[in-house]
This record gives C-alpha cells, sequence and structure tokens, in this order.
C-alpha cells in the first residue's frame, strides 16, 4: 500500500454538536409559549409587535453586517431574531409602527453591533432598546391594551380604565399597586396573574405560567443554569415579605411581587443572557441578588411601578467586576498555599524543571 | 472492595465509541519489510545513535542510548540492515532523526538476560535494567519511566498509581493490555513496589471496563487495589487521577511526587515486567485502529517502528471515504498530513474518520455561555484566556498576570474546545500562547 495524505485540523477532532445558533433558537422556543399566550389575550396586535420586532431586527442585523463587510448571512445566527423577539415581548401590544423600528434599530445597532456584534456589547440589546423607548415615549410605553374579555376586565380593575379611540387600556397591576396602593389588591386576583389571559401588561410578561414552561425547559435544556434567576426570585420574595410584614396597608405582598410585571421574563430570560451576565457561580448569584434589590428598590421607592429592566441594565454594568473577582480556585490551588513548603518547592523546581512534561494528559 | 472516587471539577462526556474495537483480542502483527525508528520517541534529550549505516541488527538489539538524564534508550523491534540514518516526519508532527531497518524476516532476537528472583535484587539492578530497556509512559507522555522510578529524596513517594482510566474516546489498547495481560502487570506492580519501597498501589480503571476491572482484581489480589472510576473525561489525566484514588490535589505547576504520588500507565508496567522477568526492551505494543474511515476495527500487537502505512494495510485498509487520520484519541490525538509515519512507543491508537464525521473548522465570537468554564477539569478559565489571545493581547500584557490564569497547568485536554457552542479552537489559542512565550524564553536566554 502506497502512504496517501489526509485532512489536517487542530485537536480535539470531535465536538458535542451544540452551536451558538441552536441555543438562540432553543431559548427563542422557550419563549413561544408566552407569546402564545399574549397572541390569545391581545389578539393579532400582540403578533403584529412580535413578528415586525423580530423581523425588522433580523433587518438591521444584516444591514449592519452587510456594511460592515461582514459575513450578512450571519443575521441569522438566531441572535438578533432572539433579541426582536424579546423586544417584543417587553412593548405594549398597542404599540405603533413607528416606535418598533426605532427600537429595533436601538437594539440592534446602538445597543449591539456598535460594541462589536455578537459577544461584545455590554449591556442587553432588547432591555436598552426597552429602556430608551420608555425614556423617549413614555406614554406609548405605558398605554397597556386590556386583554380580550372586556367587561369582565372592567370589573376586574375597577380603575384607571379610559377609553381610547379603539382599544381600551388599563394600569398593569404593579403600576395599579403603585397608584392605589393597597385598595387595588382586592382586585387583583393570584390566578390571574399565574395564567396572565386578563393581565394588561407587556407582551410577554403577563403569564407566569407560560414563562415557568419555557424558564423550566431552559434548565432542562442546560441552556441556563438556576444562580441568576434563583437569587432575583429569592431577593424579591424576602424583601416583599419584609416590606409587607412591616407595613402591609402600604406593601404588598411578596407573592403579588414575584408574580407581577416583568419579573419572570427577566429574571429567566433576560437576565441570563450569557453577553452580559457574570459568569461564574458565585457571580451569577450577587448578580441575582442585586438585580432583586433593585428592582425592589425601583417598585416600592422608585418613580416607575417596574423596575426589572432598569435593575437588569445596570448589573450588566457590574458583570465585568464580578467576572474578575468571583473567579473560584483552580484545582489543586488552595492544596497550594496549604502546603506552602517553600524550600520544597524550590528543590522539586530545580529536579525537575527539565523533566517537568507538558503533557500531562493521557498519563505520563 | 468498594472505592469511592472523588470527582474532579468540570469534565465532558464525549461519545466514546469504544465498542468498536473493546471486545477485539489484540492480534501480532507481522514485521513489516521498513522499520523507521525514531531517536526521539520520548520526553527529553533525543537518544544517541550506536549503529551506522549497513549494520546488521537484531530484534531487541540497543541502537541508541539515552541522550542525557531525561532520556531513552532505542532498540531494534526486528532483525535486518540499517539502511537510512536521518530526519523523518514524527507522529508529533515535527521532524526528527530515525534509524531506518530494512528486516530480513527471520526476526532473530538479541534479548537482555532475564533477572532472576528479582523481588530479591537490588533495586538500583532493577532501575537499570527499566533504563537498559527504553521504557517511557506509554500512555501517551512518554515520560522515561527509570526516571520516575528514582523520585528525589525529598519527595518521598508513598502511593503508587497506575493508571488504567484509558479516558480517550475510542482507544481500547490500555483495555485490551489489562485484560489480556493481568498477570504481567501483575507482576509489574510487585517489581514497582520492590523498586520504590512503597506498600500502597491503585489501579484506576473508567467503569465502563468491568471485564478490566475483574481480570485486574484477580490478578493483582493484596498488592494493589483496584478503584473503579466514573466515566468522564479526562479522568485518566495524570492529576485528575490522583485526586479521584486518592483525594490529593497537585497544585498547579507542580508535579506529582509534590503529593507524594507516582503514576504509571498500566502498559508500561506490563513493559517493565517483560524487561525484568523476560530481558524484552519495550519493541512492541498494543495499537488501536479504528473510527468511521477504516474497514476493520481491532486492536494489534505492533512492533515499534512501523509505519501507519504498512499497520493500515495489515488491519485491513481504508474505506473509501477516509478523511482524517489521528495518532491517538479524538480529543488529544494529532491528525497527521500523511500516514508515512512511524508507530512509536507512545502511541495508542490509529483513528480514521470518515469525511461526514469531520468537524466544522469555522468558529465564531466568544458568547460567554460559560460552557468552557464548567468542562475545564483544572477550574481554569478558557473563557477569559481564549479572548485574550485571539485578539493578540497575549503579548502585550503582563506575562506573569496570564501565567495567574495558570496557562501552564492547561494540559490541551480538549474539554472546552469540545463544548464550545461557538467552536473556538480553545486549545489552539492556548497551544499558539504557549509557543509564544516559549521562544519569548528563548530569547531572553
Amino acid at each position: 500500500m502506497e502512504p496517501r495524505s489526509f485532512t489536517v485540523a487542530y485537536a480535539p477532532h470531535v465536538h458535542d454538536g451544540s452551536s451558538a445558533r441552536r441555543i438562540m433558537w432553543t431559548v427563542f422556543l422557550a419563549l413561544v409559549p408566552a407569546a402564545a399566550v399574549s397572541i390569545y389575550a391581545f389578539g393579532l396586535d400582540a403578533l403584529r409587535v412580535l413578528a415586525l420586532s423580530t423581523a425588522l431586527c433580523v433587518a438591521m442585523e444584516w444591514a449592519a453586517l452587510l456594511i460592515m463587510k461582514r459575513d450578512p448571512k450571519a443575521c441569522l445566527d438566531g441572535s438578533a431574531a432572539l433579541t426582536g423577539f424579546l423586544l417584543g415581548l417587553t412593548l405594549p401590544s398597542g404599540l405603533s409602527n413607528g416606535i418598533i423600528v426605532v427600537g429595533a434599530f436601538v437594539a440592534i445597532i446602538v445597543a449591539k453591533q456598535v460594541f462589536g456584534g455578537l459577544g461584545h456589547n455590554p449591556f442587553n440589546p432588547a432591555l436598552t432598546s426597552r429602556v430608551f423607548l420608555l425614556i423617549a415615549f413614555p406614554k406609548q410605553l405605558t398605554t397597556w391594551p386590556v386583554p380580550r374579555g372586556l367587561e369582565e376586565i372592567k370589573e376586574y380593575m375597577g380603575l384607571a380604565v379610559t377609553r381610547t379611540t379603539d382599544a381600551v387600556t388599563s394600569a398593569t397591576p404593579l403600576g395599579a399597586i403603585k397608584e392605589h396602593a393597597q385598595k387595588a389588591m382586592p382586585n387583583i386576583q393570584l390566578n390571574d396573574l399565574f395564567f396572565g389571559v386578563h393581565t394588561p401588561g407587556s407582551i410577554g410578561e403577563i403569564s407566569a405560567l407560560a414563562l415557568l414552561v419555557g424558564a423550566a425547559f431552559l434548565l432542562y435544556k442546560r441552556i441556563i443554569t438556576w444562580h441568576i434567576p434563583v437569587a432575583t426570585l429569592v431577593t424579591v420574595a424576602v424583601l416583599g415579605g419584609l416590606t409587607h410584614l412591616a407595613n402591609p396597608g402600604k406593601y404588598a405582598d411578596p407573592v403579588f411581587h414575584l408574580f407581577a410585571g416583568g419579573l419572570f421574563i427577566g429574571a429567566f430570560f433576560m437576565a441570563t443572557d450569557y453577553v452580559t451576565a457574570p459568569v461564574w457561580p458565585l457571580g451569577k448569584i450577587i448578580y441575582g441578588f442585586g438585580i432583586g434589590l433593585l428592582t425592589m428598590v425601583i417598585r416600592l421607592w422608585g418613580g416607575y411601578p417596574e423596575g426589572i429592566s432598569f435593575a437588569i441594565l445596570l448589573m450588566n454594568a457590574v458583570t465585568p467586576l464580578l467576572d474578575r473577582y468571583t473567579v473560584p480556585t483552580p484545582f489543586g490551588s488552595r492544596a497550594a498555599s496549604a502546603k506552602a513548603a517553600p524550600e520544597k518547592a524550590a528543590h522539586e523546581k530545580a529536579a525537575h524543571e527539565k523533566a517537568a512534561p507538558e503533557k500531562a494528559g493521557g498519563e505520563s | 472492595m468498594t472505592t469511592q472516587a472523588n470527582p474532579f471539577p468540570g469534565g465532558i462526556h464525549p461519545a466514546y465509541r469504544k465498542d468498536l474495537t473493546s471486545g477485539c483480542e489484540s492480534q501480532p502483527m507481522p514485521v513489516p519489510k521498513l522499520l523507521v525508528i525514531p531517536l526521539s520517541q520520548h520526553l527529553g534529550a533525543p537518544a544517541k545513535v550506536l549503529v551506522k549505516k549497513g549494520d546488521a541488527v537484531k530484534a531487541g538489539q540497543l541502537i541508541a542510548e539515552p541522550g542525557g538524564f531525561i532520556s531513552a534508550a532505542v532498540h531494534a523491534s526486528s532483525s535486518g540492515k540499517v539502511t537510512a540514518i536521518g530526519p523523518v516526519e514524527l507522529p508529533n508532527g515535527q521532524m526528527g532523526d530515525a534509524v531506518t531497518i530494512e528486516t530480513d524476516g527471520a526476526h532473530e532476537w538479541a534479548r537482555m538476560e532475564p533477572i532472576s528472583d528479582p523481588l530479591a535484587a537490588d533495586p538500583k539492578v532493577l532501575v537499570e535494567r527499566v533504563k537498559a530497556a527504553g521504557i517511557v509512559g506509554m500512555g501517551g507522555a512518554t515520560f522515561p519511566t527509570h526516571v520516575k522510578l528514582t523520585p528525589p529524596a525529598d519527595s518521598p513517594v508513598d502511593w503508587v498509581l497506575l493508571n488504567g482510566a484509558e479516558c480517550e474516546p475510542y482507544l481500547t489498547a490500555d483495555h485490551r493490555v489489562m485484560v489480556e495481560r493481568a498477570e504481567r502487570i501483575a507482576q509489574g506492580v510487585k517489581l514497582v513496589r520492590h523498586v520504590m519501597g512503597v506498600s500502597r498501589v491503585s489501579v484506576g480503571i473508567e467503569g465502563n471496563k468491568p471485564d478490566a476491572i475483574e481480570a485486574l482484581r484477580r490478578a493483582l489480589g493484596d498488592a494493589a487495589e483496584v478503584v473503579e472510576l466514573p466515566v468522564k473525561y479526562p479522568q485518566g489525566s495524570e492529576k485528575q487521577l490522583i485526586y479521584a484514588i486518592t483525594g490529593r490535589r497537585v497544585p498547579p505547576k507542580k508535579l506529582p511526587s509534590f503529593v507524594g504520588v507516582t503514576v504509571f500507565n498500566v502498559a508500561t508496567v506490563a513493559a517493565i515486567a517483560d524487561a525484568v522477568i523476560d530481558g524484552t526492551p519495550l519493541v512492541e505494543r498494543v495499537v488501536t485502529v479504528t473510527g468511521s474511515g477504516v474497514n476493520r476495527p481491532g486492536n494489534f500487537r505492533v512492533p515499534v517502528g512501523t509505519r501507519v502505512t504498512d499497520l493500515m494495510e495489515f488491519a485491513g485498509g481504508y474505506r473509501e471515504d477516509a478523511a482524517q487520520l489521528i495518532l491517538g484519541g479524538p480529543m488529544m490525538g494529532r491528525a497527521a498530513a500523511s500516514d508515512n509515519v512511524p508507530i512509536i512507543k507512545g502511541v495508542g491508537g490509529v483513528l480514521v474518520l470518515a469525511t461526514p464525521d469531520l468537524k466544522d473548522l469555522e468558529y465564531g465570537a466568544c458568547i460567554r455561555c460559560g460552557r468552557c468554564l464548567r468542562a475545564c477539569p483544572n477550574a481554569q478559565n478558557p473563557m477569559l484566556l481564549g479572548q485574550l489571545i485571539e485578539k493578540g493581547l497575549f503579548s502585550r500584557i503582563d506575562e506573569e498576570k496570564l501565567r495567574e490564569l495558570v496557562l501552564d497547568d492547561c494540559f490541551e485536554c480538549g474539554s472546552c474546545t469540545f463544548v464550545c457552542p461557538n467552536r473556538r479552537p480553545l486549545v489552539q489559542f492556548f497551544q499558539m500562547a504557549k509557543g509564544y512565550y516559549r521562544s519569548q524564553q528563548k530569547r531572553k536566554g
């Protein structure tokens, strides 16, 4: 047999088959139940916002890549679509198309591509865009259409119902609490917060159940770890509980705080964004704690009824610091300091300097 | 005997595919017409050649002596005539001198004298024999065994481990040695105990080799305990194995003797027994030929110096879509550009992958998913290291800083690269940076 030649490549020569694209689309899939509930609740308007936001973000990504002479096909890697989908899920269903265009531009161009694209953005693009829109278009961003089943809803909220041209809008449960404190409480059913089909709010936040199903899927698929969401939720529950105990007439109970607003979508889907969250377990727990703390501070004493978006963005800024100061000890390092025998180390170095095997794998 | 193994951090579960060859008894491969025997089959200085072109040699004859303290002897694997001495391509991709022998087919032996009653012999005599037999670590790192048998006086070794983990996917050579040569390994264990004066010997074997565990338990009796290890890559890496069995952690940049442990591959121990009891030097080893690109996967007892071309011919040849030739396992093995390379003492596997199994080489930016951090068996930071090196920052930042990230301690197991969803060639980045620092050090003198 004659010698023959072969393709060369670097080791390892096998791979687990995972891909960034698959991860992105898995997260996308995990958000579908929440989107489905919202389309059921808000009708085709919700579908319009979601589809438009997703499509525009992909289009912006494509344009940005084209302008920067990168491979424009990368716009289909799922990250832009996911950003768009997440952005849509944080918006009210009645939002006008023009504002969505601005939102997609801010998310993809300003918050992501300007910083270098996928993997390089310090702040979550979808949330950056949402907060930008909230500040730029405060009225439109807080006009919450009431879900279908209008007659029930009037009774349900019993307050702040205003009739606009063709849709009826209302305060979100958190908004109602902010404005009317505990007087609003009897009108808010935990059931509704859980299933979401009767609750006004951002498209994606209304159904705790749908979000939990998606979150369970991500945890099962090991796309996310428990650290960030659990730390966030525990912090919110503890702070909600303490304040409620201190003044039950003024502050809502912790269960309400857990299930109301964007806490679940924020804790499970936004705070866990790989690029902008810390990577080490301890860092993740501190990060989750910070998000829970800031969320509650804003909810209880801040100017906005909901604070999760601000909380996550603020904690995004802390991520590099957390990454730096929560690095675990490399394997065996503690043993080194415990067993620091300087003279022995020096001697060993002398004896084995030349001998030090460069390759310890397999066997030596 | 049930000993609970300590789990090391991280690790991965690749598809093992060991069933392709784990039941294939090792077949002796006939001596090929041509043997290409490199002078550098071990870690350390190349051996100094003792023969010249035209010399007649016999099987087992010393053809090169150790070229330094960390070096190993090299022997002819069969009888014949030296036809060339010069550079050839080695399995590690570099060029190195080799003795080419045209074999005569007679396979006439020139063994060393067997050492009678070795357990009563002076340990120094046995170490000399191991040195004379050219024995090196057969798990792949090829560290000269006689050096390991004599640890420095200030690092006393009280626990010897045998590495039978064989955690690399596909490979079953050690598995077959353990099943087929359990008695020989037991003899080797007794010799090692005698030489090193240790009372405690443990053998670590991954749980996916129950027949090997059974065979060694029976053969070893009280001479050593056999520890069943969890099946997790890289369980067979030295520091991870030591922790699994002894609970001792070898600090970064330290050798196992720092915690009083020495590790030998199971095949190495069998080779020690061969050298002492039979006087046979290390001129043959078991090699697994496997993968989607070969016709008949199997295990073969291959004379050292056999070209892969000849081995493949004997083993049944390539399939038509064979595309990649890997010497070693799929995680740490090296892809060879041609099969015109010799099998040396440290090569335990020839893996041939067919076209559909080839890896996608395009990679993207780090998305900070953290999988590499959870996969790293050293609990290091492949993510940050990879980003720094990719951006070329490693040449600008403080070398000490980078070393604090323990680049030195990375043994290139490939776990981080295996799990990276954006297929970043992290191991290659680390090799690049290591090479850079080596060259910097050389320049500094």
